[in-house]
């Protein structure tokens, strides 16, 4: 039999029979849809959080006090005992380094910030000029923290935009002079709405010069040195060099750690990875639940259309031929199902993309791949057991049935 | 062109045993013209199926243009089934959602024949059968005597040697069954061998060779000098 009627007379069966048809392309369709809309949710969570941490540049370093055992993020991090401080003159000693193009101290306190009589307590961040273009933040208003020598405490100060619009409303605040803590300082600038970046709320925060930071809080330690390499491919050498440079200014002793942003990173990656594949896992279970629909459907075709196998049986079709004509009905089934599925899928896809538009939802192609596959396959697995019915039945049998 | 000898044939009902066929011996020539009548029960169709090849003998031999059948596998079978055996059966057996045309198609798209080459085959099948303006109907807009002469086009498209009619005219009013029967009787004189199991009496005794069935066995085979009776409606 040529393999075009083959298909031509499986078309012409599952189209004779639009309800069974109907029903079982939805649960492939949904099946396969839901492998699509799901990994597609969890790649797009992964991209989020990926993107979000490339936002802090790919080839970026940070220096924490204190030696920790793992790089991550938890309460480690920031309850580590500190053993010696890290000072503004150990940034200054990592910015000769040959890799290194950027440096960032930081240091972190509240302080309450106050103009005229109103007054608000707020993060202040300690830092230099090179901070803005690190993290890569635009101002709104006038200019970020000037690039003096990072050991001179300025009278300055950047607010974010919160900050900015509680304490002075519809007022012009470039100029203005606040009350930080017990010091007064200048505004010379107002951050730009970026949201929130990696646990920081930029538009509710104050900025100001390290020097000052550190007078302002009472403290000569650092929290944080930011280092931004030349290139990605330095970033290893960079962090080396990084911890002999300190270790020697610190007595030989190594009572820094230095992550890269990467190691971060590739911890998110892993999680979300993690949990595209469980829901990929989960999804996959209504593909099978499909398949044995499908089963269940050609079992009860293949028992309804018993004279017609009989028929064919005498017409001359042999058990091979009978076995590929069922079968390609299964397959029809659900490589239809499958296409629809992934059509409903992208739709999905769509809508959740309308309604969070900040998600870059897109299944990953392994994804689509595997349900396709996976669909197919059921159709074929699920499809034999039937087929081999038909194919077996005693033709005499067959015939007298109706 | 059909040799059976000593065929046997035993079902099991439960746990007992129905002795279908008892050594029937029989030989059909090409072109005959052969009946078979009995009772219920008797073991025509049982004889019938053995000799369309869907059944197999318990013990005895069939040969069939020369060459043991008995043995062939299921796929021989299923081959020597498509190129020299029709079958006609009382339910017709068309399939419901297939036109006439495409009925009569189908044992040419099982044998893989060209599709170019079917059409006019298919086209032609129709015509002799008179029914060249019902190519594209469905069988269940067709009447009785119309289906199962489509019945009869598909079971003769691969001119087949033997034509085997189980109660061709069992569903059919008394015209159209005369009608199927004189079809029949066309594909005789054209040379085929068509072999008709039937309970009418009527119709049995048209035919050339009479062979009366009971209880498995073979009673009585009488082969009358023609022409028995007037062909039907003179063609």
């Amino acid at each position: 039999m040529r393999i075009a009627d083959i298909l031509r007379f499986s078309v012409n069966t599952v189209r004779g029979n639009r309800a069974r048809t109907v029903l079982m392309l939805f649960a492939m369709a949904i099946g396969v849809a839901a492998v699509v809309v799901l990994t597609a949710l969890g790649e797009g969570a992964r991209r989020y959080v990926t993107s979000e941490f490339s936002a802090l540049g790919s080839h970026l370093l940070i220096v924490l006090p204190g030696r920790s055992e793992t790089a991550g993020v938890g309460p480690s991090m920031f309850v580590a005992q500190t053993p010696r401080d890290l000072t503004i003159d150990d940034a200054l000693a990592l910015r000769r380094i040959a890799y290194v193009q950027r440096i960032a101290p930081l240091n972190v306190g509240s302080a309450a910030v106050s103009y005229l009589q109103r007054s608000r307590e707020v993060p202040v961040i300690g830092t230099t000029s090179e901070w803005l273009e690190i993290r890569k933040w635009v101002m709104d208003q006038g200019q970020f923290l000037p690039p003096e020598d990072p050991t001179t405490a300025l009278a300055v100060c950047v607010l974010g935009g919160k900050v900015r619009n509680e304490l002075f409303g519809a007022q012009p605040a470039l100029g203005e002079w606040v009350r930080i803590g017990d010091r007064r300082f200048r505004v010379v600038g107002v951050l730009g709405g970026q949201g929130r970046s990696i646990g920081m709320d930029v538009d509710d925060m104050v900025m100001i010069p390290v020097a000052s930071a550190q007078a302002l809080l009472n403290s000569s330690s650092l929290f944080r040195i930011f280092v931004e390499t030349r290139s990605r491919e330095e970033l290893s050498l960079a962090q080396e060099s990084i911890v002999k440079t300190l270790a020697a200014r610190h007595q030989g002793e190594q009572d820094v750690t230095v992550i890269a942003q990467d190691a971060v990173l590739a911890t998110f990656d892993k999680i979300f990875n993690a949990l595209t594949y469980t829901v990929a896992g989960i999804a996959s279970i209504s593909l099978a639940v499909a398949g044995i629909l499908i089963m269940n459907v050609m079992l009860v075709a293949v028992s309804q259309r018993t004279a017609e196998i009989g028929l064919l049986k005498a017409l001359g079709a042999p058990q091979q031929q009978i076995l590929r004509l069922f079968l390609s009905e299964a397959m029809l089934l659900s490589i239809f199902g499958a296409t629809f599925g992934l059509a409903l899928g992208a739709l999905g896809v769509w809508g959740i993309g309308l309604v969070y538009p900040a998600l870059p939802v897109q299944p990953p192609l392994w994804a689509v791949t595997a349900a396709v596959g996976v669909a197919v396959g059921a159709g074929l697995l699920f499809g034999v057991l039937p087929a081999r019915r038909a194919a077996r039945m005693d033709a005499v049998q067959a015939l007298s049935r109706r | 062109m059909i040799e059976l000898s000593h065929i046997e044939r035993i079902f099991h009902v439960g746990d007992q045993q129905v002795h279908a066929l008892r050594a029937v011996d029989l030989s059909i020539a090409r072109g005959e013209y052969t009946s078979i009548m009995g009772p219920s029960g008797s073991g025509k169709s049982t004889l019938l199926n053995i000799v369309g090849l869907l059944d197999r003998p318990d013990s005895g031999t069939y040969q069939l243009d020369g060459a043991d059948v008995t043995s062939l596998s299921e796929e021989q079978h299923a081959h020597t089934r498509r190129d020299k055996i029709g079958f006609v059966f009382q339910s017709f057996h068309l399939v419901s959602r297939l036109t006439a045309a495409e009925n009569v198609e189908l044992p040419m798209m099982l044998a893989g024949i060209e599709p170019a080459a079917r059409k006019p085959r298919v086209q032609q099948a129709l015509q002799a059968m008179g029914l060249e303006n019902r190519a594209h109907h469905k069988p269940e807009q067709l009447s009785g005597g119309q289906r199962q002469r489509v019945a009869i086009a598909r079971a003769t498209i691969m001119q087949p040697a033997v034509l085997l009619a189980d109660e061709p005219t069992g569903n059919l009013d008394r015209a159209s069954g005369l009608d199927v029967i004189a079809v029949l009787e066309s594909l005789v004189e054209k040379g085929m061998a068509v072999v008709v199991v039937t309970h009418d009496p009527f119709i049995g005794e048209r035919a050339r060779r009479q062979i009366r069935m009971e209880d498995g066995r073979v009673v009585s085979d009488r082969t009358t000098t023609p022409p028995l009776r007037e062909p039907l409606f003179g063609n």
